[in-house]
């Protein structure tokens, strides 16, 4: 399925400790994130995926090791030259009312801006561009909160690639939003990465969506990574009991062959129900 | 998972229905309200003075009554108004931004608890009786209470908005207690104290205002360059950082404008609240959410707010006055339940 052959890795943790009082969240973890690929982070609750997200985009310092980002650590660059490489959008960023969904996505461009160069034309191209790419060019003159969950997700990802990086990070894209709008807003992932050649480095929930959306799955667990592999490497009944104490079958998706997780419900075997009779076959 | 996007089903272009964004001719159009406004106040008190001789004697001073008063009363109590207004409405918006609350007023920083209680200290301890006097002694108790917020605020893991409220809202309650300790037992001061506190513009001489004037002018300068990092602030703190910016750092000095601006305007007559609270949304309302329109709307409003209820104050119980305090009060109160009951709160 990759388009893009090249090992390279532009960002990588190396040993990294991070915490936010005395007990390290993420504990002494290396990962290189591979260039050109979809990489996804997932784990149970409060398993530090979000943080290590979050440290990998210079949101938060490692307490020892460091990240780097095109072989230099991080923490030495400009805060702007950073955002000028790499964005990252947050879970459930926030608006105020009757911000319009084109002078959002200009908010992208500040990473570019010089106080005596305001806006240029190219800034102006490359709003159009994210607005035209993520289907939101018609939404523009909207206030972003008239807009449905799907909607405004798109909104923001045109805003982060308005920013013009190669590397983009998203701490769970589709939080609060409906199954139809999750597969739309990480089709759009899929194309950003196909088609713009963007290094994606996402925090997903939903094993399945991560499965079938990702190139590498990062597995955490208590700070640290339990598997890291291709899906169907990572994702097996096995590695599903001892990271997320979940009892599952993994299956070949029927259309695509991808691994497909079905939690096993501990009530149904219990239950006078047929089909229970069926699983244990 | 195919690459080519599904074509949009036929989507016509909605457009919202006029959505309200700050433009040079509305700034031009307060601006003008505000010169009437300034013409109005120079013109109307206990002795009305026609416009026309208002605009000759301001250009050629003849020692004739309307020109003494033109010149010696009016002229100052305006002067003083626009510079007040201009930095309370200014300091609010820069308040609400930062906080990302739309309920903070300037005066949560502490700063005005300050100011008064430096003004009781230099009435009490001192036996400053002089208007002109008290706005040292303000402003010294205002940058002193800002200075403590400070320390206190960004105890753990440095300054941010809502440590600073918090500090703020603790040190004015400390600093209030003490100076009622002080206004309980002592009359006389109790009795200069009041003229102070109620807020007002009149009685004041230029001086005071030349005094407060850098304070103001840095308060300024820092706002204006804080507008368009304003703006990024307003998407979150994660997401401004990913675009660029120290959040805290911006934080920092927008608060530390809001302190400038705030301390110098109470130094220069007295606490005037209301303004830093209801200009903003007021503002808002005609300039939409880009702060580099909310700001210069802010201060444009907040001018006009003050120079107006000052003349209101001159007009409603002739031949005595109200204080602009008094009046911006009595305005301020009903029009702000008016702007709450007609929108629903936005968020900022």
């Amino acid at each position: 399925m990759t388009t893009n052959p090249t090992q390279g890795t532009r960002l990588r943790a190396e040993s990294v400790t991070v915490g936010y009082g005395e007990e390290p969240i993420v504990r002494n973890l290396t990962l290189a994130i591979p260039d050109g690929r979809v990489t996804t982070i997932v784990g149970p609750n409060g398993c530090g995926k979000s943080t290590l997200l979050r440290t990998m985009a210079r949101l938060l310092t490692p307490t020892s090791g460091s990240v780097l980002l095109d072989g230099g650590p991080m923490h030495d660059l400009a805060t702007k030259e950073v955002a000028r490489r790499l964005a990252l959008l947050p879970q459930s960023p926030v608006a105020p009312d009757g911000l319009l969904v084109r002078d959002l996505v200009a908010r992208g461009r500040h990473p570019h801006q010089r106080w005596f160069s305001q806006w240029s034309r190219h800034d102006e191209e490359v709003v159009t561009a994210a607005l035209t790419m993520t289907d939101t060019a018609h939404l523009g003159e909207r206030p972003l909160e008239k807009l449905s969950g799907g909607q405004r997700q798109r909104a923001w990802i045109a805003m982060t690639l308005a920013q013009d990086t190669d590397l983009v990070l998203l701490d769970e894209p589709t939080t609060y939003l409906d199954l139809a709008h999750q597969i739309e807003v990480l089709d759009l992932v899929t194309r950003l990465n196909r088609e713009r050649q963007r290094t994606i480095v996402m925090v997903l929930h939903d094993l399945n969506l991560a499965a079938r959306y990702s190139d590498l799955i990062v597995a955490m667990k208590d700070g640290t990574i339990a598997a890291t592999g291709a899906p169907a490497e990572v994702f097996t009944p096995r590695l599903l009991d001892d990271t997320f104490g979940l009892s599952a079958d993994v299956v070949p998706d029927p259309r695509t062959g991808l691994p497909l997780v079905i939690p096993i419900s501990h009530r149904s075997s219990g239950l006078p129900d047929a089909r229970s009779h069926v699983s244990h076959s | 998972m195919s690459a080519t996007p599904a074509p949009v089903a036929a989507a016509p272009a909605q457009r919202a229905p006029a959505v309200t964004r700050g433009s040079l001719v509305g700034l031009v159009v307060l601006g003008g309200l505000l010169v009437l406004a300034c013409l109005l106040s120079l013109a109307v008190g206990s002795r009305s003075i026609p416009l026309g001789t208002v605009l000759h004697v301001l250009l050629h001073p003849d020692g004739s009554d309307a020109s003494m008063i033109v010149h010696t009363l009016r002229v100052p109590r305006t002067a003083l108004g626009l510079a007040v207004g201009t930095a309370l409405g200014t300091a609010g918006a820069l308040m609400q931004g930062h906080t990302r609350n739309p309920l903070a007023d300037p005066g949560l920083l502490g700063v005005e608890a300050g100011a008064s209680f430096a003004v009781v200290v230099g009435i009490y301890a001192f036996g400053i009786t002089q208007l002109s006097g008290y706005a040292w002694f303000a402003l010294a108790g205002a940058g002193l209470a800002s200075a403590a917020v400070f320390a206190i605020g960004s105890s753990r893991g440095g300054p941010n908005p809502v440590s600073l409220v918090l500090a703020g809202t603790a040190v004015s309650a400390l600093l209030y207690s003490v100076a009622q300790a002080i206004l309980l037992r002592d009359v006389d001061t109790l009795d200069d104290y009041r003229f102070w506190a109620v807020g007002s513009v009149a009685g004041r001489d230029l001086d005071v205002l030349l005094e407060v004037l850098p304070f103001l002018l840095v308060g300024m300068l820092l706002a204006a360059v804080s507008a368009s990092t304003l703006n990024l602030l307003q998407l979150g703190d994660d997401v401004a950082a990913s675009l660029g910016l120290h959040p805290m750092r911006h934080k920092v000095v927008g608060i530390l404008a809001v302190m400038l601006l705030t301390g110098a305007a109470t130094a220069a007559c007295g606490p005037v609240g209301f303004v830093g609270l209801v200009v903003p949304h007021v503002a808002r309302f005609f300039s939409g959410v880009d702060y580099r329109w909310v700001l210069p709307y802010s201060a444009l409003i907040g001018a006009l707010l003050v120079i107006a209820t000052d003349i209101l104050g001159r007009v409603v119980v002739r031949p005595a006055e109200l204080q602009v305090g008094i009046v911006m009060a009595l305005v301020g109160g009903p029009v702000f339940i008016w702007l709450v009951r007609r929108s629903r709160m936005v968020r900022i």
